[in-house]
């Protein structure tokens, strides 16, 4: 040290400071960018969609305001994203006991290789698989429904086309069960050892060792992997844009031809060949969808962080 | 402690008074299986049923008759418990139908569309028979190579400033809150700012490459920056230290020691997020449109890719219907190939640089 010069000292001192100084610098404007980036999704969207506000007829798609342009839609998604889920959660949380629980060791990590291969899908060889395949495959159970349960208001029918919203919220349940199952599977795995073990000593069966120490412990965990499933099957687009047969109209009715439409299928299909204000209208509705679907996800995430301060 | 000297004790029948209790054998569940099928089986037989009902007769047969053999046998909360893992492995059984039935479809399909012709034509004034995909895998490839060039270097500096830099503090938190966030942003809201940037650039009716791979680098970047954060945190500290300790400064201790030692499990996470993005549609519906012939610049007009091709060969219909059909589903088969190729590199990668754990 004190053979060292010490103009040389200072050199190398402020270079470092220097090189630190930047990529620091470097470092945290790439944080930063990217909060920039998800305002920017809010801001432009906002810009470009503030001009619908005032559209009305041959502008909105013959609908005399943007609130009744937007609300058949938004009703379609809320309603296809609600019933895919009450199909992907009761399967996921199946799905994921039995990788994390049920199946050996040895088999389990090859079993959620395939889960995660399901996730590795593109949409939209999914829309195409379930335009092609699924809808003509599941039509006569749709005829089925509406002749034996046609008195319910789900399955009035008529069951003419295998392309309805309950074929639509059924592709989306695959695309969302890989999902839900990695998040509970994590979860699930994370069960103090010493409660399962103390649970099996007492003499519990496994289904009892699950019910009594997994499920209570994984409660909020499994509630946040629905909302993030849940945000993933409201903004998926191309599935639904290839398998419903869209009207419009908003109803109940599961089975018929007549269905509701989803925000993100109306604008991938109406896109190309919208103009002008047109534009501004879909652009609108696409900033509706990122509103909802903000929420769902932060509703999500906060379940789960709370989830994770109190264990 | 006069209750335990009850009279009743001793007179219980000698069967409950034993340890164990009757236990059905190890291969009960493998017998009422092949049973099930058994029946299921000659159920066919005499009503001449196909496949399905088979499998749906047999799975009845086990359901109900495992845990009622299981009641009779060992009581009733063995018969759950049973019950109760019948149903377990059945959502497990169900969750897999649609992935052997695609990739069933897909290879089915597909396979007749595949030939030296179809990678090698563009779609380029072609109507019915003939035509290819050539266009659609050169714009798949550099809309998605420019997508990770953009990303790569933002979402790794941006975990390098959550592990390294931020520590926990405000900003930190807030950025690892939005990137959690942002991984739930629809694909199509991504393509729709995409594409209102641009129009409040360049004005209206725009279509070209560089603006879908912005959006996919929206969908891309907290992928990323997921990954490589776990990466980091997996790096000991005592590398760290032992290199301050040698007077390394810290950006040179981060670029020389802990980016190597993480380096395998970056490079899974970004092949991850590429086979993500290479099958996205929507954003580059919006954004980059589609086209029928070659178009090598991103930075002018529209690109076709695959994608955005298999969704616009199925709906547009018409007189060439079929054709279009053909051409999708090998298109697909192209393109699932692609996606899955793209995973079992990442695990393959993942495998070789995966990083000893004590376990």
């Amino acid at each position: 040290m004190a053979t060292t010069e010490p103009t040389g000292v200072i050199d190398t001192e402020t270079s470092t400071k220097r090189g630190d100084a930047v990529f620091a610098g470097l470092a945290r404007s790439a944080g930063i960018l990217i909060m920039v980036a998800l305002a920017g999704v809010g801001i432009f969207l906002l810009v470009e969609g503030a001009p619908a506000i005032s559209a009305s007829g041959e502008q909105a798609y013959g609908k005399d305001n943007i609130v009744l342009f937007v609300w058949p839609l938004l009703y379609g998604t809320l309603l296809a994203a609600l019933i895919a889920m009450i199909i992907a959660t009761p399967l996921a949380v199946g799905v994921a006991l039995v990788i994390s629980h049920y199946a050996p060791r040895r088999v389990a990590r090859s079993l959620g290789y395939l889960i995660d291969l399901l996730a590795a899908v593109p949409s939209v060889v999914y829309g195409l698989w379930g335009r092609a395949v699924l809808a003509p495959a599941i039509l006569p159970v749709y005829q089925w429904l509406s002749e034996t349960l046609g008195w319910l208001p789900f399955f009035e029918g008529p069951a003419t086309t295998g392309r309805t919203i309950l074929t639509a919220s059924i592709v989306l349940a695959v695309m969302a069960l890989p999902i839900i199952t990695a998040i509970c599977r994590e979860v699930f795995a994370q069960t103090p050892r010493m409660h399962e073990e103390a649970a099996l000593a007492l003499g519990a069966t496994r289904w009892e060792m699950i019910r009594m120490t997994v499920f209570p412990y994984a409660r909020s965990g499994v509630i946040s992997a629905v909302m993030l499933g849940l945000g993933r099957a409201l903004g998926e687009t191309m599935a639904v844009a290839m398998v419903l047969s869209v009207s419009g109209l908003v109803t109940i009715n599961l089975v018929s031809g007549q269905n509701p439409s989803t925000i993100a299928a109306n604008i991938a299909l109406n896109f190309g060949n919208a103009s002008g204000t047109k534009i501004n209208v879909l652009i609108f509705s696409g900033l509706v969808l990122f509103v909802v679907s903000f929420a769902v996800n932060f509703l999500g995430r906060w379940i789960a962080s709370r989830g994770q301060v109190k264990a | 402690m006069t209750d335990l000297q009850t009279p009743e004790a001793p007179q219980l029948p000698a069967a409950t008074l034993s340890l164990t209790r009757p236990q059905l054998p190890r291969w009960a569940p493998l017998l009422a299986g092949v049973v099930s099928l058994g029946v299921g089986g000659l159920v066919a037989l005499i009503a001449g049923w196909g496949l399905v009902p088979v499998a749906i007769v047999a799975w009845v047969v086990f359901f109900v008759g495992l845990p009622a053999w299981s009641a009779a046998v060992e009581g009733r909360r063995a018969s759950i418990d049973r019950l109760v893992t019948t149903v377990a492995w059945t959502t497990f059984g169900l969750a897999m139908i649609p992935l052997v039935s695609l990739v069933y479809e897909v290879i089915g399909n597909g396979h007749s569309a595949i030939s030296w012709a179809f990678f090698n034509n563009s779609m380029r004034g072609v109507l019915g028979e003939g035509g290819g995909i050539y266009h659609a895998i050169l714009g798949t490839v550099i809309i998605t190579a420019c997508a990770t060039v953009i990303s790569v270097p933002i979402g790794v500096l941006a975990a390098i400033y959550l592990v390294e830099y931020g520590k926990k503090n405000r900003l930190a938190r807030t950025i690892t809150f939005l990137v959690d966030v942002m991984t739930g942003i629809p694909s199509i809201v991504a393509g729709l700012f995409a594409f209102a940037l641009f129009t409040l650039i360049f004005g209206p009716g725009v279509r070209f490459g560089i603006g879908g791979a912005i959006a996919l680098s929206v969908l891309m970047i907290p992928i990323v920056v997921r990954a490589t954060e776990e990466m980091l945190k997996l790096v000991p500290d005592e590398l760290r230290e032992a290199s301050y300790a040698l007077g390394v400064p810290k950006w040179r201790t981060i670029v020389k020691v802990v980016l190597p030692t993480a380096l395998g499990g970056i490079i899974t996470g970004v092949t991850l997020a590429i086979a993500r993005v290479a099958g996205e549609t929507a954003p580059l519906l919006i954004i980059v449109g589609t086209t029928t012939s070659v178009n090598l610049n991103p930075f002018d007009g529209r690109m076709a890719t695959l994608p955005v091709f298999i969704f616009s060969s199925v709906t547009t219909g018409g007189r060439y219907e079929a054709f279009n059909t053909e051409r999708a589903w090998g298109a697909a088969l192209v393109l699932v190939a692609i996606v899955m190729l793209l995973n079992l590199l990442a695990r393959f990668i993942g495998a070789i640089f995966a990083p000893k754990t004590g376990r």
